[in-house]
C-alpha cells in the first residue's frame, strides 16, 4: 500500500520495543515508517485518542476447520471472527479433515487464506493423521509453510514419537506444541474431575490427566534440548512444573487460554455443554496459579484455542456434545480484565499476545519496530458491550460467555498495512 | 364487609332437627352411614353422629371423604390443592350412606364425592344433608336435608367456622 | 405452598418443605391403593410417555401403574437409539414426543443431565427423571424417604448407612440428597474405589469397614451391584476431536474392571448378613432398590427377614410415583 496511514494520538505499548508513550505512528508500503510524540505529516488519519496502538496480536492456537468440518468453521469466517477480535496473524492446528501431514493441505489452507484479511501461519501435524504412530514429514511441511507441528487434538501418548519430534525438530528450530493428557487417565470423562462432577454424575478428568503429560515433556524437552510448547494450560500442577523447570533452565514454552483465568468447573452446572472443553475447566485454585504463573513469566503466552462446533452438536447429552469453545472474539476484553483486576500490567498482557507468541514461533512479528510489516491492534480499553450470538462473527457459536458484559475492544486491526475497521 | 347469618345456638338447632330427619327420614339408624367431605363436612358429621348417638342406639358408621383427586378443575388452578384424609373403615355395601357438607352451592363438589363413592363400594342409597344451601347449582343437584337456605349473590362467599378449628361456630357471608 | 414447578429432574433442586409436600401427597394416594377399585379419575384425558433410553421393567412398570391407576393414558417407549447411534437426535425426538401431546415425558437415560437438556427445550410437556447417568433418581430417593418415614416416623436424627457403589450410583446420590435435607446423619461404606472423595461437599462420613460403620444403624440401604454390564469400552480417542460426537458413555464392569478383583471378595467385605444386621440397632430397617443379588449386597435370610423392607419400597414406588404425576400434570396447561 504506497497509502500513508497515520495513527494519531494513541498510547503506542510495544512490550518488545519497550514503548510506552502517547503519540503518532506512521505505516507507509504496508510498513511501520516512523513512531513519534507528534509527526508532521499527511495522509490517511485515524484518530485514536484514548485508545491504545497495541503491535498486531498473535493467536498461537486456533482451530479453522477446513478442510472438512466447513459447517463449523471456514478460513474465511475464521479469519473474519479473528480480524473482529484484534487479531493480525493466527496458527491454525491441523486436526482437519484431512489432517495437516502432508504439503497439499497446508497449500490449501494458505490458498484460503490468501482471501482473507489477517495473516495465517498453519501448524502441521506431528504424526501421520494424528494417529501417534509414524512421525509426518516435518520437513515437507515447513518447507510449505508450516510454523510448528502438533498433533492437538488428539495427545501424543508414545513418548518415544514425542522424543523423536523434539530431535528431528531442532533441524528447522520450529517448537512441538503438545496437548497435554494422559487419554487412559482421561477415559471418557467430560469435565474436571471434582466435587461437581461428582454432583451432577458426570465422568472426571482427572488433573493429573494433564500434569503427568507436562512433567513427561519436560523430561523429554531436557533429555533432547528440542523447543517443547505446552498449549492450554489449566492446572496448578502444571505450573509448578512449568516453573520449576524454567528455573533449572529447560527449553519449555507455555501458553494458556482466557477460559482457564475467569472460569471454573462450576461453569457446567446445569450441564452447560457450552462449558465443555479440553483441557477442562478446573478449580478456583488452579485459576489462581494459572493467573500467578502470567504473572511471574511462568506461562509466556495467552491464546485462543478457538474451538467451533455447530449448535446441535452442542445440543445434545452432554456425554455426546464435542469438546471445545470459540474464544477469538472474547479473548481481548478477557485478556484486559486482568489488568483490570491487577495481575498484569497493560504491557504484561499485551506481551502475552505479541512478543511471547513471537518469540516462541521465532518470526520477526509481535513488534513496532520501524522497517517491519505493519501488523497492529488498535484497542479501545472502556468500550462496553454485551455479548450475544449475533455479535459473533464465527460459524459457530459455542461460547460460555453469552450474555457476559465485556469492557474492551479492538476497533481496528491493520495487517500489512491494510486497515480493517470493526463495527 | 362481613354478616353473621347464622349463630352458634341457630347452628346447633340446625343440626338437631338435622339428626331428627334424617332418622326419620330411614326410620332410624340401623341402616345409616354418615360421611363428611373435607372439611366442614368431617366437623359437622362428627356433630350429627353424637347427636345421633343419644337418639337412637344402634351405633352409625362415621367416614370422612377428601374429593380433591375426583374434582374436575386440576390443572386449572395456579398451585396443587393439598389432599386432605381419607378414611372410611367400613364397607359401604348395602348402606344409606348421608353424605354431610357444610356448604352446597354448584354442586360439583357433590358429584365428585358421588364418584368417589361408588369408587369405594355399592351403597343402596345415597343422600345429602348440608348446612346452608345458598344456591347458584350448576348440576341437577339437590340437598335432602337442608339447615338453612340461603339466596346469596355469586359475587358473595359463603363461610362456615367451626370451633374444632379453633374459630366459633358461625356463618358468615362476605364480600 | 405447594408444588409449583414444571419438572421434577433432582432432589438436590428441591427444598425440604417441597419434598414433605411430595410425601403427603403420597401418603393419600398409599390409601388409594388400599381400596379394592384402585382408580381415580385425576389424570383422565392426559397422556403420559415413559421414553427409557434404557431397558428397565420395574421402574417403568411403577410410573406406568402409577400413571393409569390416576386413569392417564400411558404410551410406554424403550429404545435405545440415540444421538450416539445417528439418526435423530435427542432433541428432536423429545420435540416430536411433545407434539403429539404428551403432558408428562417420565425419562430414562444412560447420559447424565438429559433430563435438564429436555426441559430446556420443551415447553408444554413436563419433565419427570427416571434416572439419567450416574446423576439422579429423584422418584427413587422419595420412596426411600416415604418408606422410612412410614416405618420410623420421622428421619432427622437417624443413622441411615448406604453400601456399595457410591460412585456411580444414582440411588445413592438422589438418597444422599434427601436424607440430607430431612436431617439423617448419612454414613457411606464400600470399597475405596468406589467412594469419591468429593462426597463429603454433602456432610456425609466416609467409610471403608462395613462391620465398624454398620454399628447403631437405623436404616441400611444396599446398592445394587453391577455385575452384568460389559467390560469398559475404551473410547477410541481418535474420535473425541470434532468428527462425529463422542461414543457411549462408558459401560463399567464392576467385577475385574478395576474397582475390586470379585464378587466373593466384595460379599465378604460388604455384603449385609445376619451378623453385621445384628450390629445395627434393634429395629433396623433393611432397604434395597431392586433388583436384588441374592448372596451378594444381601444373604437371603436377611432379604427374606423382619428387618427387610424392600417390598414395602416397591409398592410405596407407585404411591410416590402417583404423587409427582398428580403434582406436574396440576402444572400443565388444560
Amino acid at each position: 500500500m504506497a497509502e500513508k496511514i497515520i495513527l494519531r494520538g494513541g498510547r503506542i505499548i510495544d512490550p518488545s520495543e519497550k514503548i510506552d508513550r502517547v503519540g503518532d505512528l506512521l505505516i507507509k508500503d504496508g510498513k511501520v515508517e516512523a513512531i513519534e510524540s507528534h509527526l508532521d505529516v499527511k495522509g490517511r488519519e485515524i484518530d485514536v485518542r484514548g485508545q491504545i496502538i497495541s503491535p498486531g496480536w498473535i493467536d498461537l492456537h486456533t482451530h479453522l476447520r477446513e478442510p472438512g468440518f466447513e459447517y463449523k468453521e471456514t478460513v474465511a469466517t475464521g479469519t473474519a471472527a479473528a480480524a473482529q477480535g484484534g487479531f493480525t496473524t493466527i496458527c491454525c492446528m491441523p486436526n482437519t479433515n484431512p489432517v495437516n501431514d502432508n504439503s497439499s493441505v497446508t497449500g490449501l489452507i494458505l490458498e484460503k487464506a490468501r482471501k482473507g484479511r489477517v495473516s495465517v501461519l498453519p501448524v502441521g501435524a506431528i504424526t501421520n493423521g494424528l494417529q501417534g504412530e509414524e512421525l509426518a514429514e516435518i520437513g515437507e511441511l515447513v518447507e510449505a509453510g508450516c510454523v510448528a507441528i502438533s498433533d492437538d487434538g488428539e495427545s501424543v501418548m508414545n513418548s518415544l514419537i514425542m522424543r523423536r519430534a523434539l530431535e528431528y525438530t531442532k533441524i528447522f528450530d520450529i517448537p512441538v506444541i503438545d496437548h497435554c493428557e494422559e487419554m487412559n487417565l482421561t477415559g471418557d470423562g467430560v469435565m474436571y474431575e471434582g466435587e461437581v462432577s461428582t454432583m451432577l454424575g458426570l465422568n472426571g478428568i482427572p488433573a493429573a490427566s494433564e500434569s503427568i503429560m507436562v512433567a513427561r515433556d519436560i523430561a523429554l524437552a531436557e533429555l533432547t534440548g528440542g523447543h517443547i510448547h505446552l498449549a492450554h494450560i489449566s492446572t496448578e500442577a502444571s505450573v509448578r512444573l512449568i516453573r520449576d523447570a524454567k528455573k533449572r533452565g529447560v527449553r519449555v514454552t507455555a501458553e494458556t487460554c482466557p477460559h482457564y483465568f475467569i472460569l471454573t468447573h462450576e461453569a457446567l452446572a446445569e450441564y452447560n455443554a457450552n462449558a465443555k472443553m479440553k483441557p477442562p475447566l478446573a478449580t478456583s485454585t488452579d485459576r489462581e496459579a494459572i493467573r500467578a504463573g502470567l504473572a511471574d513469566g511462568t506461562i509466556d503466552a495467552i491464546s485462543t484455542d478457538h474451538a467451533p462446533h455447530a449448535d446441535w452438536e452442542k445440543n445434545q447429552e452432554i456425554d455426546c456434545a464435542p469438546f471445545g469453545i470459540i474464544g477469538l472474539e472474547t479473548a481481548l476484553p478477557l485478556a484486559l480484565s486482568l489488568v483490570e483486576d491487577g495481575v498484569l500490567t497493560l504491557t504484561d498482557m499485551i506481551r502475552k499476545l505479541t512478543e511471547g507468541p513471537a518469540t516462541i514461533l521465532k518470526k520477526p512479528i509481535g513488534r513496532l519496530r520501524v522497517g517491519d510489516q505493519a501488523d497492529i491492534t488498535i484497542i479501545d480499553p472502556s468500550y462496553t458491550w454485551t455479548v450475544s450470538k449475533e455479535t459473533f462473527l464465527s460459524k459457530s457459536k459455542n461460547s460460555p460467555f453469552i450474555g457476559w458484559k465485556m469492557k474492551g475492544r479492538a476497533t481496528a486491526i491493520i495487517v500489512a498495512g491494510n486497515l480493517i475497521q470493526n463495527k | 364487609m362481613n354478616k353473621t347469618v347464622l349463630n352458634k345456638p341457630e347452628i346447633s338447632r340446625s343440626l338437631t332437627r338435622i339428626a331428627h330427619e334424617i332418622l326419620e327420614r330411614n326410620k332410624g339408624s340401623k341402616e345409616v352411614a354418615l360421611i363428611g367431605i373435607q372439611a366442614g363436612g368431617v366437623f359437622m358429621a362428627h356433630r350429627l353422629g353424637n347427636i345421633i348417638k343419644k337418639l337412637d342406639p344402634f351405633p352409625v358408621p362415621l367416614g370422612e371423604l377428601d374429593i380433591t383427586l375426583y374434582r374436575d378443575d386440576l390443572g386449572s388452578r395456579k398451585e396443587s390443592p393439598v389432599i386432605r384424609k381419607t378414611l372410611i373403615p367400613f364397607d359401604l355395601t348395602g348402606l344409606r350412606v348421608v353424605l354431610v357438607d357444610d356448604v352446597l352451592f354448584t354442586g360439583r363438589t357433590i358429584r365428585a364425592a358421588m364418584d368417589g363413592l361408588v369408587d369405594l363400594g355399592r351403597p343402596q342409597q345415597i343422600q345429602l344433608a348440608v348446612l346452608i344451601d345458598r344456591g347458584h347449582r350448576e348440576l341437577p343437584i339437590s340437598a335432602d336435608f337442608v339447615g338453612k337456605n340461603l339466596p346469596t349473590a355469586l359475587c358473595e362467599k359463603v363461610e362456615v367456622q367451626w370451633e374444632e378449628r379453633g374459630e366459633e361456630d358461625r356463618v358468615l357471608i362476605t364480600g | 405452598m405447594g408444588w409449583m414447578k414444571k419438572d421434577l429432574l433432582a432432589l438436590s433442586d428441591l427444598t425440604k418443605e417441597e419434598i414433605e409436600f411430595i410425601l403427603k401427597t403420597a401418603d393419600s394416594f398409599k390409601e388409594v391403593l388400599g381400596r379394592d377399585i384402585k382408580k381415580v379419575p385425576s389424570l383422565r384425558g392426559k397422556t403420559v410417555v415413559n421414553l427409557f433410553f434404557e431397558p428397565s421393567t420395574r421402574t417403568r412398570t411403577s410410573f406406568e401403574l402409577a400413571a393409569k391407576r390416576l386413569s392417564a393414558d400411558v404410551v410406554n417407549i424403550t429404545t435405545t437409539a440415540s444421538s450416539i447411534t445417528k439418526g435423530e437426535s435427542l432433541l428432536d425426538m423429545a420435540r416430536n414426543i411433545e407434539a403429539l401431546q404428551a403432558n408428562i415425558i417420565i425419562v430414562r437415560h444412560p447420559s447424565s443431565g438429559v433430563p435438564y437438556l429436555l426441559s430446556r427445550a420443551l415447553k408444554q410437556s413436563s419433565v419427570l427423571n427416571a434416572g439419567d447417568g450416574k446423576h439422579e433418581h429423584p422418584s427413587q430417593g422419595l420412596l426411600d424417604l416415604f418408606t422410612i418415614i412410614e416405618k420410623k416416623g420421622s428421619i432427622s436424627g437417624l443413622k441411615v448407612v448406604i453400601v456399595g457403589d457410591i460412585q456411580h450410583s444414582r440411588v445413592a446420590r438422589s438418597d444422599i440428597h434427601g436424607l440430607s435435607k430431612m436431617g439423617a446423619d448419612i454414613h457411606v461404606v464400600g470399597p475405596p474405589t468406589m467412594i469419591p472423595s468429593f462426597v463429603t461437599q454433602w456432610k456425609v462420613k466416609i467409610h471403608y469397614n462395613l462391620d465398624k460403620a454398620i454399628s447403631g444403624a437405623d436404616v441400611i440401604i444396599l446398592l445394587r451391584l453391577q455385575m452384568e454390564r460389559q467390560t469398559k469400552g475404551t473410547i477410541p480417542h481418535r474420535l473425541t476431536s470434532q468428527s462425529r460426537p463422542v461414543s457411549q458413555p462408558s459401560i463399567i464392569a464392576h467385577v475385574g474392571g478395576g474397582f475390586f478383583p470379585t464378587t466373593r471378595e466384595y460379599s465378604r467385605l460388604y455384603g449385609l448378613n445376619g451378623e453385621r444386621l445384628a450390629q445395627a440397632n434393634k429395629d433396623a430397617l433393611v432397604m434395597h432398590p431392586g433388583p436384588i443379588n441374592r448372596g451378594v449386597e444381601i444373604t437371603s435370610d436377611v432379604a427374606d427377614g423382619l428387618s427387610s423392607v424392600i417390598l414395602d419400597q416397591v409398592t410405596n414406588g407407585i404411591a410416590v410415583r402417583m404423587a409427582l404425576l398428580y403434582l406436574l400434570s396440576g402444572q400443565t396447561n388444560g
